[in-house]
Order: C-alpha cells, then sequence, then structure tokens
C-alpha cells in the first residue's frame, strides 16, 4: 500500500512476529523446567534466575563488548543458582517449592542490586538473521528479523523429547522422577542427578534472560522480566512436561502477548486491559478444559511434590 | 501556614546561613541539618519520570546542610505510608516528596493530617482546600513541551502518522497526548496520533510490542508516556523511526532518531522550594508552572529537525514564554468521538483545573480512553 501501511494484517504478522519474538525467554526457561520437573524437583526460582541472567548478560555484554560472552555468563549463573537450588535441597526434609520462591526473591533482589549502574549504559546487542529478505514489506521483514537463541530454543525441543525417550541419561531423568527407589535400586544418586538436573534447568533460564536483556526489548531494567519466569514455569505443568508441547505453548503464549498492542494498533480500543491479559486467560481457559478430578495430570513425574 | 514550623524555622537559620556565607564566599552547612525524603515508584535511574526527580533530589544534596534520604519501588499501595513513617521516625525527615501520582490520596493525604508539622509535597496530586494545609501539590504543564514535541513530530513523519505509547488513561497522560496531537496537527493538518495502552507504567515487553504495531501501521514518528522511555526509544530507532523523547533526555540512546522531547527540569524546581521555606514563605499548596516559570523544558533539536521544524517549533515556545501565554486547548475543540469538549468561546488556559480532570481524546487522535 502507498502509505506503507498494510491494515488489518498487522494483527496476524504481530502475532506471528511477536511468537517469535516474545517466545524465546518462554520456551528457555520452560524447556529448563521441564528437565528439572521431569527429575522430580520443581524449581519455582526460575524467575530469579531469568532476571539475574538478563542483568549477567547485560553487564557482561557491557563490559567485554561481546553479547556472547554475556549469554554464557547468564548461562553459568543461570546455572550456579540452579546448584544453589539443588544444594539446598538436598538436605532431608527439606521443601523445594519454599526453596524456589526464597530463590525467586533472592535472584530478582540481587539482581537489582547488582544491575543499577546498569539501567543506564547501552550494552551490545545480539545479533538477528534477516528471514524476511524475500519480502518488499518492512513489516514483514521485522517480524523474521530472528535471533539465534529463538533457532536454537526450536531445535532443543525435538532433541530434549528425543533425548528423553532414547538416551540413557533421559531414562536417568525420567527414573529419577517417576521413583527415586528404582533409581537407587539401579545403583545411581538421585541426588546428583537432580542436581545436574537443576542446574540445566537453570542454565537454560538464564540465556533465556540474556534473550530479554541482549535482544528483545534488549535493555536492562527492573520491570524487564514482568513475570515471564513464573509464567514459563506454569507452561510446563500446562505442557504436560512434554519438550515439544512446550515449544507450542511458549510460541502461543508469545503470540498472545503481542495481541493487545496489536489489536489497539489497528484500531480495537475497547477492553485492551483483556487482551493484555489474553496469556493469563488462554492458561485458565486450558487448565480449566483438561483438569479432571478422576485422575492425576497425564505425565506428571511421580516424585514431584506436587503430585506425590 | 502556622504548620511546619519546626521544620521551617530549621530551614530559616539555615537559610540565613546560607546567605550569609554565600555573600562571604563561603559554604556553611545549614545551622541544624534537615533531612528531605524522596519517595520513587519505580528505579531511580530509569531513564525515565523517577531519575527526573532523582536528578532534582540530587541537587538539593549539594547544598550544605540538606540530607536527602531516597527509597526507591514503592508501590502506591500502603506501602508507601509505612516509607513515610520510617522517613519520619528514623531519618527524622521533616520535608516529604512522595512523586508517584497513586500516593496522594488517600497515602499521604492521611500521613499529612497524622503529622500536622511536618510538609509533604506530592508530584501530580490534585489539591483542594478540603486537603491539609501541610500538604501540597506540585505539577509542571509538560503538555507545553509536548505540544512542540507534536509541531516537529508533525512537520518531520513524512506518512503524517505519530504513534504514542501510553501507560493508562490518567488525565496527565490524556492532556500529553492531547498536547502532542494538537501540536502536529497545528502544522499538519492531515497528521493523526495513534495511541497504545500498555496499562501499567512499566512493562518493557508490551512497550517494545507496541512500538514494533505501530511501526507496523506506517507510524514513524514515536513518543511516549510511560516511566522508563528507553525501550521505545531504543526499539523505535532499531526499526528507522524518530522519537520524541519523554521526562528526561534519552538522545544518548538514539542520536540520529532522536527528535527533541518533553523533559522535566526539577534541579530548577526542588532547590526553589527549599529557598521559598527558608525564606519563610512557604511553598504554595497549589504549584504549578509550565516552559515560563522553568518547570518543564524542551531537549535540543536533534540533526533530523528540518529548519522549517525548528522554525515552527521556536515559534510555539516563544508564544509559551510570552508573558500572556498560550492555551492550547482552547473553545471548540472536539474529541475522537465528535463530540465537543470545550464549548467555543472558552479556552482553557493551562492553569484552568478542569484540564486535570480530563477524560478524552481530541479529533485526530486514533484511540480510546477505555
Amino acid at each position: 500500500m502507498a502509505d506503507g501501511s498494510i491494515g488489518l494484517w498487522t494483527v496476524p504478522l504481530a502475532v506471528l512476529g511477536g511468537a517469535i519474538r516474545v517466545s524465546t525467554p518462554f520456551l528457555f526457561v520452560s524447556l529448563g523446567e521441564c528437565i528439572t520437573e521431569r527429575a522430580g524437583r520443581i524449581n519455582l526460582g526460575l524467575e530469579g534466575t531469568l532476571v539475574m541472567g538478563a542483568m549477567s548478560a547485560y553487564g557482561i555484554s557491557y563490559l567485554t563488548g561481546s553479547p556472547w560472552l554475556g549469554v554464557l555468563a547468564a548461562g553459568i549463573t543461570g546455572a550456579l543458582l540452579g546448584a544453589l537450588h539443588a544444594g539446598i535441597c538436598s538436605l532431608p526434609r527439606v521443601n523445594d517449592v519454599a526453596v524456589g520462591i526464597a530463590l525467586m526473591l533472592f535472584g530478582t533482589g540481587l539482581a537489582f542490586y547488582l544491575g543499577k549502574p546498569l539501567i543506564e549504559p547501552t550494552a551490545p546487542r545480539l545479533p538477528a538473521i534477516d528471514f524476511g529478505w524475500w519480502s518488499d514489506l518492512p513489516q514483514v521483514r521485522a517480524a523474521l528479523r530472528i535471533n539465534v537463541l529463538f533457532l536454537i530454543g526450536v531445535v532443543l525441543a525435538p532433541i530434549l523429547y528425543w533425548a528423553f525417550r532414547t538416551t540413557r541419561w533421559g531414562l536417568l531423568i525420567r527414573t529419577a522422577g517417576e521413583s527415586s527407589d528404582a533409581a537407587r535400586a539401579m545403583g545411581h544418586s538421585v541426588l546428583l542427578i537432580r542436581l545436574r538436573a537443576t542446574m540445566v534447568g537453570g542454565f537454560l533460564a538464564g540465556i533465556g534472560g540474556s534473550f530479554l536483556s541482549l535482544f528483545y526489548p534488549g535493555s536492562w531494567n527492573e520491570g524487564l522480566s514482568s513475570g515471564q519466569g513464573i509464567t514459563a514455569v506454569a507452561l510446563v505443568i500446562f505442557a504436560r512436561w512434554d519438550p515439544l508441547l512446550c515449544l507450542w505453548a511458549s510460541l502461543a503464549f508469545g503470540g498472545a502477548a503481542a495481541l493487545g498492542p496489536a489489536l489497539q494498533s489497528v484500531g480495537v480500543t475497547s477492553g485492551y486491559h483483556l487482551f493484555n491479559a489474553a496469556p493469563y486467560i488462554l492458561t485458565l481457559a486450558i487448565m480449566i478444559i483438561t483438569c479432571s478430578p478422576k485422575r492425576t495430570l497425564t505425565g506428571a513425574p511421580a516424585e514431584l511434590s506436587i503430585t506425590r | 501556614m502556622d504548620s511546619g514550623r519546626i521544620s521551617r524555622r530549621h530551614l530559616l537559620q539555615g537559610g540565613a546561613a546560607l546567605t550569609l556565607g554565600a555573600a562571604a564566599g563561603l559554604r556553611p552547612a545549614f545551622a541544624a541539618e534537615t533531612t528531605i525524603g524522596f519517595i520513587y515508584v519505580g528505579s531511580r535511574d530509569d531513564y525515565g519520570y523517577n531519575q527526573a526527580h532523582a536528578q532534582g533530589a540530587a541537587a538539593l544534596k549539594k547544598i550544605p546542610g540538606l540530607k536527602v534520604v531516597e527509597e526507591e519501588k514503592v508501590p502506591e499501595t500502603d506501602a508507601v505510608e509505612k516509607t513515610i513513617e520510617s522517613m519520619i521516625n528514623l531519618d527524622g525527615a521533616t520535608l516529604l516528596f512522595p512523586t508517584s501520582f497513586g500516593y496522594y490520596n488517600p497515602h499521604m493525604i492521611k500521613m499529612a493530617t497524622k503529622y500536622p508539622k511536618l510538609r509533604f509535597e506530592h508530584c501530580g496530586g490534585l489539591w483542594s482546600d478540603k486537603d491539609p494545609k501541610n500538604a501540597g501539590s506540585y505539577f509542571g504543564y509538560i503538555d507545553e513541551a509536548q505540544y512542540i514535541s507534536g509541531i516537529v513530530a508533525g512537520l518531520t513523519s513524512k506518512s503524517s502518522k505519530l504513534g504514542f505509547v501510553a501507560a493508562k488513561p490518567i488525565p496527565q497522560v490524556l492532556r500529553n497526548i492531547n498536547a502532542f496531537a494538537l501540536g502536529a496537527k497545528s502544522v499538519n493538518p492531515k497528521a493523526t496520533t495513534q495511541v497504545i495502552f500498555t496499562g501499567d507504567w512499566s512493562m518493557p515487553v508490551k512497550e517494545a510490542e507496541a512500538t514494533n504495531s505501530l511501526i507496523d501501521q506506517g507510524v514513524d514518528v514515536l513518543t511516549c508516556h510511560v516511566d522508563g522511555p528507553k525501550t521505545m526509544v531504543e526499539n523505535a530507532a532499531r526499526r528507522g523511526a524518530f522519537v520524541c523523547g519523554y521526562h528526561t533526555n534519552q538522545s544518548a540512546l538514539a542520536p540520529k532518531a532522536y527528535l527533541t522531547g518533553a523533559e522535566w527540569n526539577w534541579e530548577a524546581l526542588y532547590p526553589k522550594f527549599v529557598k521559598m521555606i527558608a525564606a519563610g514563605e512557604g511553598i504554595p499548596n497549589f504549584y504549578r508552572g509550565g516552559l515560563k516559570e522553568e518547570i518543564v523544558k524542551v531537549s535540543p533539536y536533534g540533526e533530523a529537525v528540518s529548519t522549517e521544524a525548528r522554525k515552527a517549533a521556536d515559534e510555539a515556545k516563544a508564544k509559551f514564554l510570552s508573558a500572556e501565554g498560550y492555551a492550547i486547548f482552547k473553545g471548540g475543540l472536539v474529541d475522537n468521538k465528535g463530540k465537543t469538549v470545550i464549548p467555543a468561546g472558552t479556552d482553557r488556559g493551562q492553569k484552568d483545573p478542569e484540564l486535570e480532570k480530563m477524560d478524552y481524546l481530541v479529533e485526530g487522535v486514533i484511540g480510546a480512553t477505555s
């Protein structure tokens, strides 16, 4: 069109673009949490890990000039927070949900404290790959500027799905999650398996955070996560502990987050609070549709403290 | 005012000492140290609303004898009352600045009633005779600066489509949107301003999505009214759109894309307040002002601003600075639903309190308040 507007097409395009742009943190956190929960532990602290990851990635990228070092730093920070969670949970009679909540507050608080001097400076961002080169429309090109982390996440989901089913360590994680007695009888340390699973989960969540601060929205500030970490943890239950479903759920949440602003931009202005709440309404709706009083959630690891 | 006597006496002594010291070329401390408390709703270095206030607080810190205590990220709930109590009882604060809109009623009013000898200054509230005498509200007519931003935006835009990323449809935000739109329309009658509400003061992901959606709609100049404009400024600049800043100067974030911006000038106002107390006048309970009173300012023009736009903006600025001032909201104003909101013949000058109850978007704005 002559004036560069694409009218109502903005909405599906924004939802698609949003699914790609906004979903990545959801995807990484939910895949990480999927691994942790499959091993029989819930780490609610991933919200804190996400925020710490975002802060450390921004800080390292700013100090070293290399955003990729920032991503690595975010992963390591996440793994350390995961180790802390697993370490505390290894002690007898410690509730992992309570520890998770404590670590969520600890992670966000520490990130805000350490991140104070990072709000003003601008750090180098992660590059994007232009997948929209075939289109003349700037809108399409912008929607298809995709970050490598998103692609890694998309590839990681089927790999995890495959690994849980067919590899030895996938079996070990599932055994630890379904029956710790069986894992012990096989001669494995359940605590060690869970430690590793929580660290890997934290690593991925940290990387999810680096996407927030280094790609989209692309700067560090204290409102950055606005609860995305905790939403992603809920998303794992919603996705029935299945990495492939985590991928679809993350995309749906990303798209839903873009719906509110996109509808306002084409003139659907009434009830924008409702559209802004779309991701949460989606969660509630699916939870209500799929729950049943007669059985436990399908796919729930038997050792999880919420199902046990 | 008979309230606030203790603080005023302290400040009087200090002020006298300060004047004497200044005369002698010295910078002695206030005779008795006065503590001033600042409360922010967000982070004080957010490149935005809170940073603007923190810069004002920093200007006070430079005055010897004044001690400034600050607390950030205080929600607009009972939490602010607790913060005020602790600033009074633990730090000995005698002058308090709860700076966020939602702090005013009931929280600050309640505290002002409880501590009648202390002084409370709220940014943005609408003080009326029914409120305690030791409370006050001050605000700047930043819509004047927004109007000038609108002129620059209207003359820079190629598509004549402007975008506004807003937090909530409260009167101050609506007034900014309307002033920006009217400024743009004054020089470019075709100009439309599309507004997207994100729902809260700091929602970086929503702000980025709103920015992208607006640009997808063909918008090529954006501004905002959220706590931290950094997200909008950076994301819009990445997409090749121009931006007008808000709260503070964000030109460092996007030097090529930054046209101009509406900024607060609290670092000029707060020392003025302290001087008023020291001089024994007290701060007027209802304090307002715009460009002329140096409560707000306009960012220096960016390199992308044409000579024509500079000229038009400077002319408007001169009108605001003139003795008679300039009314943005003139009689015969129609909202975007076609209703006449200001009857013909009655210009609403800047100081008109009716404007602080604004609940409409003017013709030329695409969007709705609910």
